[in-house]
């Protein structure tokens, strides 16, 4: 039983790694800020949250497994809200958005003075 | 141009993926050459990035590879001491967006 544990963690943290590499392609590909803050995001929550995930499987609940239990709910307590304040200081910064952007209602609502 | 570019990549990834199959080195190893890429892709846009957003995002994703580091060193060592790293950096790295951030909307510090 625990071999196939061993091995549905190896394979857990495998599938991390390889999504941290495609968050920082992500990031290096994209044409503007907004679309690497959204494909760099990915790289938190299904990357590094993905390898703790799978060292949790391996370990089981002694130290290192709560450790990593306890390090999953912070990164998903505070990735996505440093995503969001990212993109939102760039608009507010005044970052321009690619040209092929489609819609843009944040400006819009700005701009109308519906939200400051 | 932009064809020779994309050229060039491929054969370099293909390359780096052909080289992690066929080699016998042990399978740490590979995810730390993996992860140590994507670090240096993230350097590329920290250096080269065209806005101050762009940097901050680098920042931001360089601080959980290093995270993700951590968390293969306390697995192959079998040490919890990598963890409480990570813990510590996790909660660090999200302070320091925040400051970033509120530095990119021009406000001052104790607004």
């Amino acid at each position: 039983m625990t071999e196939y544990l061993h091995y549905i963690g190896y394979g857990l943290v495998t599938i991390g790694v390889i999504f941290d590499f495609f968050g920082a392609l992500a990031l290096v590909r994209l044409p503007d800020v907004y679309n690497r803050i959204l494909g760099a995001t990915k790289c938190v929550t299904m990357g590094t949250s993905s390898i703790m995930l799978g060292i949790f499987v391996i370990n089981g609940f002694n130290v290192l497994g709560i450790k990593a239990l306890l390090c999953i709910f912070f990164l998903m307590l505070t990735s996505p809200v440093s995503g969001q304040v990212l993109s939102r200081a760039a608009h507010i910064a005044g970052v321009k958005t690619w040209d092929k952007t489609v819609c843009d209602h944040y400006d819009d609502d700005r701009k109308s003075g519906k939200i400051k | 141009m932009k064809i020779l570019r994309w050229i060039i990549g491929f054969i370099v990834f293909v390359s780096i993926a052909v080289w992690l199959g066929i080699s016998d080195i042990s399978m740490f190893y590979k995810w730390f050459y993996i992860l140590l890429l994507a670090c240096f892709m993230v350097l590329f846009r920290i250096l080269r990035g065209r806005t101050p957003a762009d940097r901050a995002v680098g920042v931001d994703i360089l601080g959980i590879m290093v995270i993700g580091f951590s968390g293969i060193l306390a697995l192959t060592t079998q040490k919890d001491i990598y963890l409480d790293i990570a813990i510590a950096w996790a909660l660090q790295a999200f302070i320091a967006t925040l400051a970033l951030a509120k530095y990119l909307e021009g406000r001052s510090f104790d607004d």
